[in-house]
Order: structure tokens, then C-alpha cells, then sequence
């Protein structure tokens, strides 16, 4: 028996993430395999192929997945998953709207988003915005499981994984892509940024003046807290928290924001949170590392400068 | 068009639960309640396909214990049209959930189904996607705007980076984002109104599907607290002590 992760790819470079879950794969201490459904994808294929710990690629290159559908790569995924033992996968977009309808098809319970593996069927996730850690035991004979990419490092380079074809059963013809609007920036991936500074809606209008000097001095990301997002001060993708993307990195920066639980369950787990506010009681203050009480207006500027020295 | 809502009963937002003394699962015992936020945002979806002529008829759905019919009652006074508790005092997880949707589906015939992204208690956003592989329909996921066309629907959705664009073939699953809306307030009157309306109970164990759970809680524990910080009285002491971390 062996363990089947699902890649995500751009098109172009496996991500970060699908790494990660080659590293909580190891828990089992059985064959990996990797599963890279693309259009003319034998580049992405090889990459999934040089992951150390990968002992086979199944590449499935069809016009469809091109951009690839739920519909449609779940009907290949639970095709191919009968087979195994675990099918895996990071929790991203991509994976949460496609593992699901293999579980489904399978008749097997999903565990979503996983931070650790302690035993072959038993995990931990959070649950209640972060609030508690519940360790589950499934008994399904396969497990399909979503990890949290933060919580698991990511592995060298240097696998040579042979690399087999597999054949994409016919489009279900249920649904349809039309386009897509990606957020181009010269920024890294929010997801997994080495620094991110995040403000909340207090920044208001000069959200993008204030912060992104100080994010390109790090070479960091962007991050907004909900109200921000919704009194449209900054994009939808870049919101964190429990509901929008859950980042852990170095080194966080929250900026004008209170420390609402939903959003803290996004981001408690970075290394180390500054947070700067006038409020001398602000909730993120029990949380942060290096709290600074001062008016944002003139202490982001006046660090973005210090940093400059 | 009929319009089929899956509405949970959960731990309002703004409860931070607690662990029970023996670690064995989270206490909401005598807590207070709510429709799962993503519910409300679908209801307030159907409603107002209702008001612009595109549904007929919104019906909500909940699966749960009695007490869930409070957040029927929460739908009732949004405005949807009709209510049904699949009542169980079985821990329903969302394979479950969706084995007793699916035949609610196949009873009502609805053309779209809209549920939440997530339930924010449990956060395994899996019940819509599990429903609609079980339906075979295409799913809008994370859905910030939705337009429905002749015999198909576009979705717009939130995913990592940006959006994008889906047309599914009707029937089909939707499942909600924040965006997609912002819910009405509700007024008294039909709050009070609501709490005379009809709610239709289906006994879960009539419906003879494996809904066992599959999934046990062996534990449930607070997380491992953060070592306290500082307070630095200025932004030279900070860029220091970010130096002294090297992270600069
Ligand atoms: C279902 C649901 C899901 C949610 N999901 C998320 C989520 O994923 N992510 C998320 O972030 N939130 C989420 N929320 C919202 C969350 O509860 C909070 O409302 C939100 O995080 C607050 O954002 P904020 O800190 O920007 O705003 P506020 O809470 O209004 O805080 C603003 C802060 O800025 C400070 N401030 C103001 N002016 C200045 C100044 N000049 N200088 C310094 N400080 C200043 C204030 O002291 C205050 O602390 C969710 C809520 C619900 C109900
Ligand atoms: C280990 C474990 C222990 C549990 N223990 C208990 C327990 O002691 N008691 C108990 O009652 N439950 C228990 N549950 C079940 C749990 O509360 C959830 O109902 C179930 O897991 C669904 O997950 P979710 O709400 O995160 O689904 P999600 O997939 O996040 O929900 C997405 C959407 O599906 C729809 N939906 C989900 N559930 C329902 C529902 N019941 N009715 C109508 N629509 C719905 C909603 O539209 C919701 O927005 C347990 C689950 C697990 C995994």
C-alpha cells in the first residue's frame, strides 16, 4: 500500500505546498506517489520527480487540465485512489474543492487540514478558529486527508522518481472554466512569505502606501484582516485568518489590528508578531512578541525609514 | 427555479469555547447558538433570487438535534419559504450531511443548492463538494458573486492569488464566501412571525442511510500558549530587538 498526493501546479512550477505534503507523507513510512494532472505538463512532472522521497510520478496530460476542474480531476483522483492507502494533499483552494468529491465518491471520510500526524490514522487540526486542538482517529480503510501547509517544513531536492503515464478519463461536461483574475504583484506568495505585514482597517485608504514600502524591505507579503477586506482597502486573497489564508512565517507584522480571534487563528503560529497599535489594551498585544503602542501614521513610516539605515 | 439552502447550527462566532476539565471534547453546553455565519450568507443568496424573479421557491434544511430548528426559524424570518429539520441525535459529520441532503435533492428537485464554504465549528469545508459529487453536479466553491443564465449558472470564486470564472450546468452545488453578500438585518415582526411557521421534521433514521460517524475525537486540548512578549517603548527599540532576533 502506498500514499497518493495530489500536486497543484501554476501551469508552470509545482507549489511550495505540495512539497510540504511529501514531508507529512513520511509519517507513514510508505511509497509516495505523486499525481500531476496538467496540459503539456511534462516539465511540472519532472519537477514532482526531483522531490527527495518520491518514488513515483503519475502524470496525467490532457487538454482538460488545462485548467483543471474539480469535476474532473476528482473523477481521475478517486479512479487512481482506490489503490491506496492515503490520499493527500495541501489545504489550498484547489485541494479543498476536489478532495472532498473523492471522499464523497469513495464513501470514505475527508480530515481537513491536519497539522499533525501522530499515528497511521490519527491526527490533530484545529478547530473553533484555532481555539482548540482536536486529535481525530478515522477508521475509513482509505484516508483522505488535507494538511496545513505551515506546519510542515520543506523537503530537499535530489528525488529521481521514475515518472508513468496515466490516462485522464473524458471531461464530465458538468462544468466549465471561463477565466481567471489573478492578482499579479512582484510579491512572494502569501501563504508562504518569510515575512508578512498585515494591517487592518484603520489604514484605510493609505493601506497600500504605508505598507508596501515596508513589506518590500523584507521582500515579504501583504496581509489585511477582514474588516479591511470588506471595506475594500485591500484585495479578497490576501485576507488572513480562520476564513481567508493561514500564514506562519517568521517574522508578522500586524498593523492597526485588534487581534479578533478569526483573525489570530490565521496567523498565532508565526515565529515572531510584532504588532503596533495605539490601543494599549488591544487584544494582539497577549500575543505578539514586540508590542509597540503608537499611532500607525507615524511609526510605520518612521520604521520603514529606520530600516533604511 | 427552486432554491435548496443547508443552514448549521453552531456556537455563535464570537464564543471562544472552552475544553472540558477531561480533555475528551469542547463544552458548548449552555452556549449560545447561531446560524454558521457562511449559512446566513447563503440564505440571503436564495432570498434575494427570489426577489429578483430568478427562484420560485427557497426551501432551508438543517440536519441536527431539536435545537436546531432555531436556526430554521432564523431562515424562516430572512424569508425563505419553507423549513425542514432531518433530525438526529447522531453526531452527523459531512459525509453524513450529505447522504441526507442528497435525498432531500432528490426529493425537492431543486436546480441550485448553496451551502456555506465552512462551518466555523468544525472547519472542514467538505459538505458542499461531498453533496455535489454524490448528485454528480458541477460546484461553484468559495463563491463571491453568482449569475444565473439559461440552464447554467457562472461563479465567481475566491481562490489563492485571486478569482475565477465557472459556468455549471444546472442542477448544481454552490458554496459561499464572505463576499457574496452582506445578510439583512432582521425585524421583530418577522421574527415573531417566523416562530408560527411550520417546520417540517424527517426522522434521519426513517431515511435507512449509513450516516455513522466515521471520524472519533479522541481528544480535544487548548493549544500550546505563546511565551509572553514585550512592550518597546519606540521604533528604534523594536528594530533593535528584531536585530537581536535575526530577522532583519
Ligand atoms: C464568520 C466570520 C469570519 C471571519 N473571518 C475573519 C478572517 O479570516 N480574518 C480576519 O481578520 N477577520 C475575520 N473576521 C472578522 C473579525 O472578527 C474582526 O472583525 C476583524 O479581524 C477586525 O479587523 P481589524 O483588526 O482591522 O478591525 P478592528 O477590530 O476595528 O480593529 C482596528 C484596530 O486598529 C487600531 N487602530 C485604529 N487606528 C489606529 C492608529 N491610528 N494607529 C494604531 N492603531 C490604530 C485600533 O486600536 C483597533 O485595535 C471574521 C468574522 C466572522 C463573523
Ligand atoms: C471528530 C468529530 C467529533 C464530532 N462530535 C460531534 C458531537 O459530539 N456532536 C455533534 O452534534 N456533532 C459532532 N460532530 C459533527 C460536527 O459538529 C459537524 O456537524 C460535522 O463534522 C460537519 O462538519 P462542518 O460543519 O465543519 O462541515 P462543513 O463542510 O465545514 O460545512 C459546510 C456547510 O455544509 C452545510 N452543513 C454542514 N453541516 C450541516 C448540518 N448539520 N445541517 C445542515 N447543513 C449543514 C452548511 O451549509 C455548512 O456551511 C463531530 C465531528 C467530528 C469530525
Amino acid at each position: 500500500m502506498s500514499i497518493l498526493i495530489l500536486a497543484e501546479h501554476d501551469g508552470k512550477h509545482i507549489k511550495q505546498s505540495t512539497r510540504q505534503a511529501v514531508t507529512a507523507a513520511n509519517a507513514w513510512q510508505l511509497p509516495i506517489h505523486v499525481l500531476v494532472a496538467g496540459a503539456q505538463s511534462a516539465a511540472i512532472a519532472q519537477q514532482a520527480a526531483e522531490i527527495a522521497g518520491v518514488a513515483k510520478v503519475l502524470h496525467a496530460d490532457a487538454a482538460q487540465f488545462e485548467h483543471p476542474l474539480a469535476e474532473d480531476v476528482s473523477v481521475l483522483l478517486a479512479q487512481l485512489g482506490r489503490d491506496y492507502k492515503v490520499i493527500l494533499s495541501a489545504h489550498t483552494a484547489f485541494s479543498k474543492s476536489v478532495l472532498p468529491r473523492v471522499a464523497a465518491v469513495l464513501d470514505v471520510a475527508m480530515v481537513s487540514d491536519v497539522i499533525s500526524i501522530t499515528a497511521p490514522s490519527t491526527y490533530v487540526r484545529p478547530i473553533y478558529a484555532g481555539n482548540v486542538l482536536s486529535t481525530v482517529e478515522s477508521s475509513d480503510t482509505i484516508q483522505v486527508v488535507t494538511i496545513r501547509a505551515t506546519s510542515f517544513a520543506v523537503p530537499a531536492a535530489g528525488g529521481n522518481a521514475e515518472v508513468v503515464t496515466v490516462t485522464a478519463p473524458a471531461t464530465s461536461g458538468l462544468s466549465r472554466w471561463i477565466k481567471e483574475d489573478r492578482n499579479v504583484s512582484d510579491r512572494p506568495e502569501l501563504s508562504s512569505a518569510r515575512v508578512v505585514v498585515s494591517g487592518g482597517r484603520s489604514l484605510a485608504e493609505r493601506f497600500d502606501e504605508l505598507l508596501a514600502p515596508l513589506a518590500h524591505k523584507f521582500g515579504g507579503a501583504l496581509g489585511a484582516t477582514r474588516a479591511c477586506v470588506d471595506a475594500g482597502f485591500a484585495p479578497n486573497d490576501i485576507q488572513v485568518g480562520q476564513t481567508g489564508t493561514i500564514v506562519a512565517p517568521e517574522l508578522y507584522f500586524a498593523i492597526g489590528i485588534s487581534g479578533a480571534m478569526q483573525h489570530l487563528a490565521g496567523m498565532k503560529d508565526s515565529k515572531i508578531i510584532v504588532a503596533i497599535n495605539h490601543d494599549p489594551d488591544a487584544p494582539i498585544f497577549q500575543h505578539a512578541d514586540y508590542g509597540l503602542v503608537a499611532n500607525l501614521f507615524d511609526a510605520v513610516p518612521e520604521l520603514t525609514a529606520a530600516l533604511n539605515n | 427555479m427552486k432554491v435548496l439552502v443547508a443552514v448549521k447550527h453552531v456556537v455563535d462566532y464570537n464564543i471562544k469555547p472552552r475544553v472540558k476539565p477531561d480533555g475528551s471534547d469542547v463544552d458548548i453546553a449552555g452556549v449560545k447558538m447561531g446560524i454558521n455565519p457562511f449559512d446566513e450568507i447563503a440564505v440571503e443568496e436564495a432570498i434575494r433570487l427570489k426577489e429578483r424573479g430568478v427562484a420560485t421557491e427557497v426551501v432551508a434544511v438543517t440536519i441536527g438535534k431539536a435545537n436546531s430548528q432555531d436556526t430554521l426559524r432564523h431562515a424562516l424570518a430572512m424569508g425563505v419559504d419553507k423549513a425542514v429539520l432531518i433530525q438526529t441525535d447522531v453526531e452527523v459529520q459531512p459525509l453524513a450531511v450529505a447522504k441526507l441532503l442528497k435525498s432531500l435533492v432528490e426529493r425537492e428537485q431543486p436546480q441550485l443548492i448553496i451551502l456555506g464554504k465552512q462551518a466555523i465549528d468544525d472547519d472542514l469545508g467538505q459538505t458542499g463538494q461531498m453533496l455535489a459529487a454524490l448528485i454528480n453536479a458541477g460546484q461553484g466553491t468559495f463563491a463571491s458573486v453568482i449569475d444565473v443564465k439559461a440552464g447554467e449558472i457562472e461563479v465567481t470564486r475566491e481562490i489563492d492569488g485571486g478569482t475565477d470564472v465557472v459556468a455549471l450546468k444546472l442542477p448544481a452545488v454552490v458554496t459561499t464566501d464572505l463576499r457574496l453578500n452582506e445578510p439583512r438585518f432582521i425585524k421583530l415582526p418577522n421574527l415573531m412571525m417566523a416562530k408560527k411557521k411550520p417546520i417540517e421534521t424527517i426522522n434521519a433514521a426513517d431515511l435507512g442511510l449509513d450516516i455513522s460517524p466515521r471520524l472519533k475525537q479522541l481528544k480535544a486540548a487548548d493549544p500550546e500558549p505563546r511565551k509572553p512578549g514585550i512592550k518597546v517603548a519606540n521604533v528604534a527599540e523594536l528594530v533593535e530587538k528584531l536585530r537581536l532576533a535575526e530577522v532583519l
